[in-house]
């Protein structure tokens, strides 16, 4: 396999919890991304999934340096660039640039598209000359699908597909190799979904582009994603290709989330079983010791609670030895319906 | 990829478009170009419904920012119209008072005290016998420059500090506001008779300066919630991630989002600011003659005005029709900026 272009090692991002007004007192944290580690290749979709509130978007905002981590290393081709700030830091952001989830928000109301677009020339005069931005900007417009003669509109007489557009060539500017996508279609009508899905496919064939998508919706993520990680209450549960992940999931998390992917046949819809979940998922202050998934889990013993599984490979055959944090790791044992 | 054939099956535009590509955009070997696509398509019906004719097609390319979207509004309103032409008639009486009044408002003759109207002098004469007419035009250059020097001075001061530390945050924040606090504590008028009582000067400029000093942190609350609330949208995230520093994000990300409700509150303070200086004037600690300013006038002629009424009523109304100008003004400014109503 290739040289990894991002390796992620222990990344921990805690919130503090304060008492007091003047004299602040820690009285706890908010663990939101807890111990993270993955690899991403370059050229690689590495999809991120889970549900509201697990720490997909801190991670997403930790990697951009747009939050400190508390601890662990960030590395970009090898260097840690968790730790920078200044000049090096504005230097290691021209390589990894992002995509918003919400395309009305994430635009500048009081800039033409042409601004939007050509800031990222105007803080890095580097990457173009002064006199080219503007065929620069044009040409980028160009390549997310929109009309080069939109330069002098703004944002509010877009579309939220074409808005979303926009981002993408702005986060295209600067020539990035990595792109984090959080959520970038979670916000769009299901049919601009797949043109959006699909650019961010060309674009990736075109730039050799390597991308983390972040999203909740798992059959978006199956269909872009070459790897996909799983995570839980700010772990990663279970990590491996998406035909290991959606067809020999080993972690009960992933077995239960899959299950609940909404099936467009109904006669398929009668015959699967679905895992439903007890209880509430609980608060990043206050994580379960042990295992996190363990007070929703069918499967969870004495074990669970005291001691923290790994996410490891487990000693299985086949497709399901991927790694998955789960002591009792094992396919689940159903026919899987039609979906 | 079954899920590919989905998305374009469930998607219109995908089969309906391919044929009428005709943007220069269009890369010939681009198998796709949606955006462009869904652009045409939300223009299409529109230009066919308002302007069945072609030409009008350019008036949606012509770009609109919320200001010119504001401009619009402002001038199909009523409220706008006519304060504005108020304003703009008392700027003209505060800085060519001469066009409206050929008496000076210092030559005044005892023997005619208190007098009633007579040809030449509508308003009558006041105590000292000066004419009520002159008098109320050259007032309103004290209470213009009072008021608009006042308002600029304190938006300034409150959107630079309350700016930054809604920017900021952090101890610097909690310095800045407890500061204001402190102002906005002190009871505006109890604060003007002593802060003015021992100033020795009776320029209009200590006039303004207290008034600055005073209203400051109404407008540096104002700006610090609503920088704190720019700053946590999306696209100043994106310029950060893009490495953007901190001016930049000032300058081009936040003031430009955040100055709408500032600009609201400041016009309305303005026409609170030119009372103010009224009030003050008229306790005896604002203005000092040989300034003419309305609220000298007022308190001047409170003594009779069961005897001569006219004394009091003209720069009264002179006055009230100036405040509620402005604060129409600030009415109409903010609904046109009120994204709410759009």
């Amino acid at each position: 396999m290739a040289e990894p272009i991002l390796e992620v090692r222990n990344l921990v991002k805690h919130y503090p919890l304060t008492q007091g007004v003047l004299f602040k007192k820690q009285i706890g944290a908010v663990k939101a991304v807890d111990g993270i580690s993955f690899e991403l290749h370059k050229g690689e979709t590495l999809g991120i999934v889970g549900e509201s509130g697990c720490g997909k978007s801190t991670l997403a905002k930790v990697l951009m340096n747009l939050e400190r981590a508390t601890a662990g290393e960030v590395l970009f081709k090898g260097e840690d660039i968790s730790k920078l700030s200044g000049a090096a830091l504005k230097a290691v952001r021209r390589n990894i640039q992002m995509v918003f989830q919400d395309p009305y928000t994430s635009l500048n109301p009081r800039m033409t598209v042409g601004d939007i677009i050509g800031e990222p020339f105007e803080i890095h005069p580097e990457v173009a000359p002064k006199g080219d931005r503007r065929k620069a900007v044009q040409d980028l417009l160009d390549v997310v699908g929109l009309n080069p003669e939109y330069i002098n509109r703004y944002p509010h007489q877009f579309s939220g597909g074409q808005r979303q557009r926009i981002g993408i060539a702005r986060g295209l500017a600067l020539k990035p190799e990595i792109i984090i996508c959080d959520e970038p279609v979670s916000a769009l009508d299901v049919s601009v979904q797949a043109q959006v899905i699909n650019l961010l496919e060309q674009l990736q064939g075109e730039f050799d582009l390597s991308y983390m998508f972040i999203a909740h919706d798992l059959s978006i993520v199956r269909h872009i994603s070459d790897r996909v990680g799983v995570m839980y209450l700010g772990k990663m549960v279970e990590i491996g290709s998406d035909e290991q992940i959606y067809e020999h999931a080993t972690h009960p998390y992933t077995q239960a989330l899959l299950s609940a992917v909404p099936v467009p046949d109904p006669t398929g819809r009668e015959g699967r079983e679905r895992i439903i979940l007890s209880g509430d998922i609980p608060s990043p202050a206050n994580p379960p010791s042990g295992c996190r998934f363990r007070t929703r889990c069918w499967k969870a013993e004495e074990r669970c609670s005291t001691e923290l599984p790994l996410l490891a490979v487990p000693s299985l055959e086949g497709p399901a030895a991927h790694e998955s944090a789960c002591h009792f790791a094992a396919e689940r044992e159903v026919e899987q319906s039609a979906a | 990829m079954p899920d590919q054939e989905k998305y374009n099956a469930a998607d219109p535009l995908a089969e309906a478009g391919t044929e009428e590509l005709e943007m220069p955009s269009a890369v010939e070997n681009r198998t796709f170009d949606l955006g462009t696509m869904e652009a045409q398509s939300l223009i299409k019906p529109e230009r066919l419904q308002d302007h069945p004719e072609a030409p009008a097609a350019d008036e949606r390319v012509e770009a609109r920012s919320l200001w010119q979207d504001a401009w619009r509004d402002l001038r199909r309103n009523p409220i706008f119209i006519i304060s504005g032409l108020l304003i703009v008639f008392l700027i003209v009486m505060a800085v060519w008072p001469g066009l409206f009044a050929s008496t000076d408002p210092l030559k005044c003759d005892l023997s005619k005290s208190q007098q009633g109207v007579s040809s030449g002098h509508p308003f009558g004469y006041d105590n000292q016998g000066c004419d009520v007419y002159a008098r109320t035009v050259y007032g309103a250059r004290a209470s213009i420059t009072v008021g608009v020097c006042a308002t600029a001075g304190a938006a300034l001061v409150g959107t630079v500090m309350g700016g930054l530390a809604g920017f900021f945050g952090g101890w610097f924040d909690s310095v800045v506001s407890r500061i204001a606090d402190i102002f906005f504590g002190i009871p505006i008028l109890l604060g003007g008779l002593v802060f003015l009582s021992v100033v020795p000067s009776q320029s209009i400029w200590i006039v303004v300066a207290f008034i600055v000093v005073l209203g400051w942190p109404q407008i540096a609350r104002i700006s610090r919630g609503s920088v704190i609330t720019v700053k946590q949208q999306d696209y100043v995230t994106a310029a950060e991630a893009l490495g953007a520093g901190s001016s930049r994000l000032m300058v081009r990300h936040i003031l430009p989002n955040a100055v709408a409700p500032i600009i609201v509150v400041a016009t309305i303070a303005l026409g609170t600011y030119i009372a103010l200086e009224a009030t003050l004037s008229f306790l005896g600690v604002g203005l000092k003659p040989p300034t003419v300013s309305w609220g000298i006038d007022i308190s001047s002629a409170s003594d009779s005005f069961r005897n001569a009424p006219h004394m009091l009523l003209y720069p009264a109304g002179a006055l009230s029709i100036t405040v509620l100008a402005f604060i129409m003004l600030g009415d109409a400014v903010r609904d046109a900026l009120d994204p709410k109503l759009r």
